[in-house]
């Protein structure tokens, strides 16, 4: 049996122990936020906090996850919007939308580290995460909007 | 475009009028996915208390329902239609909700594909919005005794202005709808002048959504009671399971069952590939006892397929006389006086969709119906394939359409949703069939491989006064057509016959190729190679007569005329020369116009930095780029800036249109630097983003400018015309700041990263 906390909610898990946590979060639990785009931990997609760290929940097997904090979308902010997700909107950044989460994830935890990324700092940070639409161009815009907003 | 009716009389006069009760207002409100048996065809614009028309309908509390027919897969094409009826109808947008259309005829096409939703549906969409505007203004005339002539439209309200009088929509809506529908000459439709949204455009209706994960693509598609399945396909495109032992699949926790998909009867279409599918009680389950199969494969024909020898095939064809698609004068005998003659030739490989979400599609089989949800650009396509697969009828084919994340093409092909249809009727369970991203890479469509020749004799001033273009390409066809093997009119007008330039002889040819996999749409699809080869050869032409490749283009394109198709068979993307002409003076407009921009041969450019540019119409839409590169001596690709100058006609939403040119650039950066599929022995050798690369965020272009030009003409497509230009220009740009020319994509193979 592992035990862990979903976005502030204690869960237990007694399935198999090599699941990724994607599938659990997605299938077992109904969180569908967090997607599924290369099982491989190369796309960002699929992008969670695990003790406030990003981290690619497809290549995370449940047995790692013991006793960790997750947070999904789904918990990432309490009340109404976190800034990165406003900046988003602000900045309209989706196209199609299906790896904005995993950005978002992504875009979170590095502001959580770095207030005031350089340009460098963003695309290295944000390197791991795929768009495929190609909304590169503003979402190094909506981060910087977001760190003005969060300063 | 379908007819407008007014769907409230109709009902009452045939006395189907609203199954009223607890379960249509338990659909209408709750937007949440329900089982299938009991979703009902009608949308909430239908059941309104007056729809004029399939496309929207409005409710005693303002309320106005607006269906988007066609699927969202990021153009926010699913905001920008409804806009439009939004701005004739004078609505609100704040009380506007927008309703997603299943699969039906009655909405005229719903193939999202081909950059055509604005262009084909404009008309439909003003009419619409401007019928129940006509009708609320009969509504509020005849109440308030005055003639409808004195009454406009004010944001939702209808207003008497000599009498100080108001209506509100909502309160309108039940004696509007005992009016009959207006004939279409009645309508009056908005003056530019008076529009609210058109040209100004919307961010997309779903935006929050979107970035708060609520948004529910094919991927999160559920439904109670479902299972989850996995396929193990033969690895070459026709090939079948000889045997196979299932024995340790079966001892995988949460596996069920294995269940056999039969092999398609050639030729493909939509067929499922076969193989063998795991049920399991989730999707990581049926991905490892998948896994534990053990399957005897019988490969089939394409075995023999090798992407090295397959692509000196194409060449050597392309070195042969073939088949004349377009002439004027007679290239060859210019070429015959000899003097200074070019010749050149450009290959693109095979390209994979990639789009984000990997195909998925949900489908439950209860009592001889089927009911989908799926991410597909195609929902009729679904019914028919779907249709086809069970032995059913296709009205008893439900197809809910979710968003789709990414389709670029890739999900106007069904064979996935076919798959979820056939298993669930096996299984007796909804089924829903994941993709892995292997799968998906591995079991494209892909977009055809091509080589392709140039030829030209330079005349005076380095102009040409001969051209020969020959492309040999494996035709889409060929999923239609096993002996397919000459490209139709569909591709070669993208970018070939229709080559814009003034010429005294030219001479367009395409030669013939098997396919040994699917070919399919993706993306700007035979626009990528032959704008490639054309706007790189003028490149090439242009350094050989010592010219500004800037000045070079716009001499070749000429001045401002209508292509003449007279002999060419020329379908224009489907819609008419007289409405949308091949007008040159666009194209050089947007090429004038980004030379402008982009400060052409006014920035100096340091060693290892240079520009290109180029010019191309496709999807009726005309669109010029400059490209920046800055190139380091270990060959690392830096691309600076970007400038784009789009003439689009009409454009209804210009945000998202900037958004579709940024996401082109991206797009065709993956292109340029890393699109390549090879197959060896007739199996795909990519699997994943590790060997098929897409453009990650420091690859891309830092800065793209979306220059849109102010145009009445009727609406182009944005979707796709922004890549193919993009892909010429950067390669162009790789030549002018290293002196390397790059004629073979992608340029990973070329020493460049």
């Amino acid at each position: 049996m592992i035990q862990l906390k979903v976005n502030g909610t204690e869960q237990s898990f007694s399935g198999d122990p090599d699941m990724p946590l994607l599938w659990y979060l997605r299938d077992v639990l109904g969180l569908t936020g967090s997607k599924f785009g290369c099982g491989i931990g190369l796309c960002g997609a699929c992008t969670v906090h695990v003790n406030g760290q990003a981290t690619r929940s497809c290549v995370t097997a449940m047995q790692g996850t013991a006793g960790k904090d997750i947070t999904t979308v789904e918990g990432l902010e309490q009340n109404g919007l976190h800034a990165v997700q406003k900046a988003w909107m602000q900045i309209n950044v989706p196209q199609c939308g299906y790896c904005q989460v995993g950005q978002i994830m992504q875009a979170a935890a590095l502001l959580k580290s770095n207030k005031k990324p350089t340009d460098q700092e963003i695309d290295d940070a944000m390197s791991g995460n795929i768009c495929r639409c190609g909304t590169y161009q503003r979402i190094r815009v909506a981060i910087k909007t977001a760190a003005e907003e969060m300063a | 475009m379908s007819s407008i009716e007014n769907a409230s009389r109709r009902k009452f006069l045939t006395g189907g009028v609203v199954v009223a009760g607890a379960l249509v207002l338990g659909v209408r409100y709750t937007p949440k996915i329900l089982s299938g048996a009991t979703l009902p065809h009608n949308t909430n614009a239908d059941r309104a208390k007056l729809n004029p028309s399939v496309y929207l309908g409005i409710d005693p509390d303002g309320t106005v329902w607006i269906v988007a027919s066609r699927s969202e897969m990021g153009t926010t094409s699913r905001t920008t239609l409804p806009l439009i009826v939004a701005d004739e109808l004078d609505a609100d947008w704040n009380r506007v909700k927008i309703e997603q259309a299943i699969g039906d005829k009655r909405y005229g096409d719903q193939f999202t594909d081909g950059s055509h939703s604005i262009r084909s549906f404009y008309d439909a969409m003003r009419e619409a919005g401007a019928t129940a505007r006509f009708m609320l203004i009969q509504a509020a005339a005849k109440q308030w005794g005055v003639p409808p002539a004195e009454c406009e439209t004010e944001l939702h309200v209808v207003v008497h202005r000599s009498t100080n009088r108001r209506a509100g929509y909502g309160e309108l809506t039940r004696a509007a709808a005992k009016f009959p529908i207006p004939a279409r000459e009645e309508l009056k439709l908005k003056p530019k002048s008076a529009w609210r949204y058109i040209g100004k455009g919307h961010v997309s209706y779903d935006l929050e959504a979107l970035v708060t994960g609520k948004a529910i693509y094919g991927m999160d598609a559920r439904v109670d009671g479902m299972v989850y399945a996995s396929v193990e396909r033969p690895p070459v495109i026709g090939g079948r399971v000889k045997s196979f032992d299932d024995t340790e699949a079966l001892k995988v926790a949460g596996v069920h069952q294995t269940v056999p998909i039969d092999p398609y009867r050639p030729p493909p279409a939509f067929q499922p590939l076969g193989g063998i599918a795991v049920i399991a009680d989730n999707t990581w389950a049926a991905f490892q006892g998948r896994k534990k199969l053990n399957i005897s494969w019988d490969n089939g024909p394409n075995e023999t397929y090798n992407s090295d020898a397959y692509k000196n095939e194409l060449r050597e064809t392309s070195h042969n006389p073939c088949k004349v698609a377009r002439n004027i004068g007679d290239a060859d005998a210019v070429f015959a006086k000899g003097g200074k003659v070019h010749e050149a030739d450009y290959y693109v490989p095979l390209l994979a969709h990639a789009a984000m979400e990997p195909l998925v599609a949900l489908a439950e089989f209860k009592d001889g119906k089927a009911t989908l949800w799926a991410p597909t650009q195609s929902p009729q396509t679904v019914q028919d394939i779907v249709s086809q697969e069970l032995g059913i009828a296709k009205e008893d084919v439900i197809c809910h359409v979710t968003l789709l994340g990414g389709g670029f093409g890739r999900k106007s092909k069904p064979d996935y949703c076919a798959e979820a249809a056939i298993l669930s009727k096996k299984v007796g369970l909804p089924v829903k069939v994941v993709w892995t991203r292997e799968d998906d890479i591995k079991f494209d469509y892909y977009n055809a491989v091509a080589s392709m020749y140039m030829k030209a004799a330079l005349g005076a001033n380095g102009k040409p006064t001969a051209w020969l273009q020959r492309s040999v390409f494996p035709p889409i066809t060929s999923i239609f057509d096993v002996n397919a093997v000459y490209g139709d009119p569909p591709p070669l007008q993208q970018g070939w016959t229709d080559i814009p330039y003034d010429l005294p002889n030219l001479r367009v040819e395409n030669g013939p190729a098997k396919a040994h996999v699917r070919i399919g749409w993706l993306r700007s699809v035979a626009n990528i190679y032959h704008a490639f080869a054309i706007q790189c050869f003028t490149d090439d032409l242009a350094h050989a007569a010592d010219r500004d490749p800037a000045d070079y283009l716009l001499d070749l394109i000429g001045e401002p005329r209508t292509i003449d198709f007279n002999g060419v068979e020329y379908p224009n993307y489907g819609a008419s020369l007289e409405t949308y002409p091949w007008e040159t003076g666009r194209l050089r407009h947007v090429t004038e116009m980004v030379a402008e921009k982009s400060e052409w041969g006014k920035r100096k450019h340091a060693k290892g930095s240079g520009v290109g540019i180029a010019a191309h119409r496709c999807f009726l839409t005309y669109v010029a780029t400059v490209v920046e590169v800055e190139v380091n001596d270990q060959g690392e690709v830096r691309i600076p800036r970007v400038d784009m100058v789009l003439d689009a006609g009409r454009v209804v939403n210009p945000e998202a249109t900037r958004a579709q040119f940024e996401g082109a650039a991206v797009f065709g950066t993956s292109v340029v630097r890393s699109g390549e599929i090879t197959a060896t022995n007739g199996v795909i050798d990519q699997s994943n983003f590790q060997d098929y690369p897409v453009a990650r965020m420091g690859e891309v272009p830092s800065q793209t400018n979306v220059y849109i030009v102010d145009s009445d003409a009727p609406p182009g497509g944005v979707g796709e015309p922004g890549v193919p230009p993009f892909i010429a220009a950067f390669c162009n740009a790789i030549f002018a700041a290293t002196g390397k020319r790059l004629r073979d994509l992608p340029i990973s193979k070329l020493g460049f990263s």
